[in-house]
Order: structure tokens, then C-alpha cells, then sequence
């Protein structure tokens, strides 16, 4: 039935764009789609080939989420085991946290330039918040009676926390790193169409400036894939991560 | 730990993080130009408020965000909650949608900036499209949800009963669905938020994202961090909004719900 339907819609965008109802500048038909992948993937556009721009993109996004993953995360399951720590730091947690990842471009901009280093920054603090905020709810979501089990058999702090704390935040963690990847390859590919000298979003970019719907296309396509296996990468490792759920 | 103690911490982290700041911008190491001190943004905030800055003053460029994000919100739940429903409900529909929104649900919604550009040039229709692509997905979702999981024993007692097709879809499809349609309008109007400042960075010439990148060219933090503040509250005040109208539906459906 699902293959019906794409056949179907396959078939209907030729249609459109072969008797020209879609005009050929407003949307690109299979063919013209086809050429401007074979064009980026063979000779390059935009300064790179294909593989360039989405390695490029790839390396940012992964860079920027690592960092906010040994930043948050540790954050987070601190702020959840301390009181004391969350009092401190959660208020001024809540102040920064209403405001979106996109609107830290600007200043990103302002402090490093168009760089990669801006952008590594903007991703980080796209994942980061998530991140904390999940990592912290994980530890508050550890029952109570484990916890007290686990004291009363003696259990030393580091074991604690090994062994009975980050096990019962994983499921948490994992819901965070989740929703913030896909915040970050959103974040990187808006600082990429804002300035940038490689990247999807600068091959998007360039595609707008060329008015050329045909490797616009090719850009959102692979804007997509690459999100779709960085989620499949991430599944897979949350997989190995919590072997006991299967 | 006491209330008292617990006050006084918050209250401690608050100067800390405001005296830092204040400490390292009034310290000569960043020139105020790249860290202005909270008080001089704040001063930069409430000017804003009277001298136009990018064409408007601060209010003006809120409104017009404003107006783009309601119309863009309009869309996607007029569009996405009747869809979602209809595809929960109708199987065959299910079967040929859900596929084609899948597919498209993986392109972030700042990838239709090109196609926004390339449709619209710098008018309305642009970030109104992209507030669109980003809210819609939540609404579709959430009322699709509503409807496929709607409890079978309802239905069949509905059916039995002799309830006509309008009726089923009046009295049982709807109500068993709008608290998931309602939390997937405040998922919605955040990432709709969202999205319209990443619209208005790259194709707008008024509104809250214009303002910030008029003051990242200008090399001014205090106007960027203006804006900032500006998007910041704006959200709060609309994820609000939508929590307060959760609560309500979610009060009158236990009220109901019961006899």
C-alpha cells in the first residue's frame, strides 16, 4: 500500500512538472533532480562535492553534541543527586532556558564570526539544555525504595551513582539526547544558511542564491537523510547503552 | 533542607551568575562593545522600546513576528489537526498519508528557508511557511494519535448504540481526542516559535529576528541580547497561554467525564 502511494506521488510530481502546471523555476522535476545530484555528487557545487558538504555538517553537529553531552549530562545528574547543587543552579538554569537555540546565532556571530567555532557553540548550547534537563529528571525519576535498598546494603557513593543513579537515568538521558540531536542538526544547518563556507546549508544556500529548485531539492533531501541515520547512529548506541531493555 | 536554606542557595546563584557577568565585562578583558554588563542591556532594552531600531522599535518588530507566527500557527492546526484526525479515523487514508508525512518529516523546517526564498522573496508567505512546516508536524501527529487510540469499547458501544456517522465522529471521535490535540498545540506554538526566528534571521525585513541580526552586523551584543530577552519572555508568555488552556479543557473533561 505505502509503495502504491509513493509510486503514486512519483508519478503525479512528473506529471506536474512535465506539463509544466509546477513552472520549472518554482520546482524541480525527477530529472532535473537527478542532474543536479549527479552535478554536486561528481563535479561539486558550491566550493565542495556532496560528500564534502554532509561530512562537513556531520563533523559539526557530532562535535558540538559530544561536548554537550559531557557538559550536560554530568550537570544534570548532579543538579538531580544534590539538592543543595540544584537550589544553586536552577534558577538561573530557568532563566536561559526559554530562549531557543536559533536566537544564540546572533551572538555566536558576534563573538566568533562565521566560523565553525560559532557554530559548535550555538550546537552545544542546543543540545546542552536538553540534555541537563533530562539528565536531572532521570535522576529524580529513581525510585525511592532502590535507592534506600541500595544504602542499606552499603553501597558506597561512587557505586551509588554507578550502579543504581545513572542506570535508572538512562531512559531519561537517551529521551534527551534524542530530542536534542534533531535540535541540533536543525541549529546547524540555520547557521549554515546564514554564513558559512561549507556545509548543506551553505550548498542550500548558494542553491537559493542560483535560483535553482533542482539542487535546493537535493540539499533538503540529504538535510534529511543525514538526520534520519544520525537518529538510526543514536538508537543504536542507546541500544547497546541499556542492553537490558530491549 | 529548609525552604530558607534553599532561598537563600537560589539567591546566591543568581548574584553569581549576574556578578560574574558584570565582573568580567567591567574588567577591560572584553570590550562592552562584545559583553555589555546586565545593566547596560537593560538600558538597551528599554531604549529599544522608545527609539525605532531596524525600521521599528521593539514593540512594532514583536507585532509583526507576531502576526507571521499566528497565521503560521493558524495553518498548521487548521491543516494538521482535521488531517491528523481524518487519517487516524480512516484507514485507507492512513495508509496513503502516512508514508508521504513520514518522509517529510525529517527535513527540518529551516531547510524550506531556500524554497520560502525562492517562493516568496521577502513577503509574508516566506516565514510564514517556515512557522507552518515547523509547527505542523506536532498537530498532525498528536490529533492522528487522539483518534487511532481512541478506546475500541467506546466505539463499539457508540456503534451499538446506533450512533450515525456524524455522531460517532461529534460525540466520541473528538472529545476521546482533544487532550492530545491540545498537547500537541503547545509542542506545536513552541517549535512554530521557534522556527520564526530562524525565518526572520534569513528572510524578513521587519520582526524579533530581523532586530537581532541588524545588531549582530552592527556589532552590538546589547542589541542581539535585547532581542534575545524579547524571544525568551515571548515564549514563556505563549507556552503559558496553551498550559492554562490545557488545564481548563483537562478540568471540564474530568468534570464531564464522570456522569
Amino acid at each position: 500500500m505505502s509503495i502504491g502511494t509513493v509510486a503514486a506521488l512519483l508519478a503525479a510530481w512528473w506529471l506536474l512538472t512535465a506539463t509544466q502546471i509546477i513552472p520549472p523555476t518554482r520546482f524541480a522535476s525527477p530529472g532535473e533532480l537527478l542532474q543536479a545530484l549527479r552535478q554536486v555528487a561528481l563535479t561539486g557545487y558550491a566550493d565542495a562535492r556532496l560528500h564534502a558538504h554532509v561530512l562537513h555538517s556531520a563533523k559539526l553537529v557530532l562535535l558540538g553534541f559530544a561536548v554537550a553531552i559531557a557538559t550536560g549530562v554530568p550537570l544534570g545528574l548532579a543538579m538531580g543527586s544534590s539538592r543543595r547543587l540544584e537550589a544553586l543552579v536552577n534558577p538561573t538554569f530557568l532563566l536561559i532556558r526559554p530562549i531557543p537555540p536559533l536566537a544564540w546565532i546572533p551572538l555566536a556571530i558576534v563573538w566568533l564570526g562565521l566560523g565553525d567555532a560559532a557554530k559548535v557553540l550555538v550546537i552545544w548550547f542546543a543540545a546542552f539544555v536538553p540534555s541537563v534537563i533530562n539528565s536531572y529528571a532521570g535522576v529524580r525519576s529513581v525510585e525511592r525504595h532502590v535507592i534506600e535498598a541500595a544504602r542499606m546494603l552499603g553501597a558506597s557513593r561512587t557505586m551509588m551513582m554507578r550502579e543504581v543513579i545513572i542506570p535508572g537515568a538512562m531512559p531519561h538521558i537517551f529521551t534527551g539526547l534524542r530530542l536534542s540531536l534533531q535540535a541540533c542538526w536543525t541549529t546547524l544547518v540555520a547557521g549554515e544558511l546564514i554564513g558559512a563556507a561549507a556545509g548543506l546549508g551553505h550548498l542550500l544556500q548558494q542553491a537559493a542564491l542560483d535560483l535553482f529548485p533542482a539542487m535546493i531539492l537535493v540539499g533538503m533531501v540529504f538535510v534529511a537523510l543525514a538526520g534520519a541515520v544520525m537518529t538510526a547512529m543514536l538508537g543504536w548506541v542507546e541500544h547497546r547503552a541499556m542492553p537490558w531493555r530491549t | 533542607m529548609k525552604e530558607r536554606q534553599s532561598l537563600a542557595l537560589s539567591a546566591i546563584g543568581l548574584i553569581a551568575f549576574f556578578g560574574g557577568w558584570t565582573l568580567i565585562a567591567m574588567s577591560g578583558m572584553v570590550q562592552p562593545q562584545f559583553l555589555p554588563t546586565p545593566l547596560a542591556v537593560a538600558r538597551e532594552f528599554y531604549r529599544l522600546l522608545e527609539t525605532p531600531f531596524a525600521g521599528y522599535t521593539l514593540q512594532q518588530h514583536l507585532l509583526s513576528s507576531l502576526g507571521r507566527f499566528g497565521l503560521g500557527f493558524a495553518l498548521a492546526v487548521g491543516i494538521g489537526v482535521p488531517l491528523g484526525l481524518m487519517i487516524g479515523w480512516f484507514r485507507t487514508l492512513d495508509a496513503i498519508v502516512s508514508p508521504l508525512f513520514d518522509a517529510l518529516r525529517f527535513v527540518a523546517p529551516i531547510a524550506w528557508v531556500p524554497f520560502a526564498a525562492l517562493w516568496f522573496g521577502t513577503g509574508i508567505g516566506g516565514p510564514v511557511l517556515i512557522i507552518f512546516s515547523g509547527a505542523f508536524p506536532p498537530c498532525l501527529i498528536n490529533a492522528y494519535r487522539g483518534a487511532k487510540f481512541v478506546e475500541p469499547r467506546y466505539i463499539e458501544a457508540a456503534r451499538m448504540l446506533g450512533a450515525s456517522h456524524a455522531r460517532m465522529v461529534t460525540d466520541v471521535l473528538l472529545p476521546a481526542s482533544v487532550p492530545s490535540i491540545v498537547a500537541g498545540l503547545r509542542v506545536s506554538a513552541g517549535l512554530g516559535w521557534q522556527s520564526l526566528i530562524g525565518a526572520e534571521l534569513i528572510v524578513a525585513s521587519s520582526g524579533i529576528g530581523y532586530l537581532m541580526v541588524k545588531g549582530q552586523s552592527n556589532i552590538s551584543t546589547a542589541i542581539v541580547m535585547s532581542g534575545m530577552i524579547a524571544i525568551g519572555i515571548v515564549g514563556v508568555a505563549i507556552d503559558v497561554l496553551l498550559r492554562a488552556l490545557q488545564a481548563r479543557i483537562e478540568r471540564h473533561q474530568s468534570g464531564s467525564g464522570t456522569n
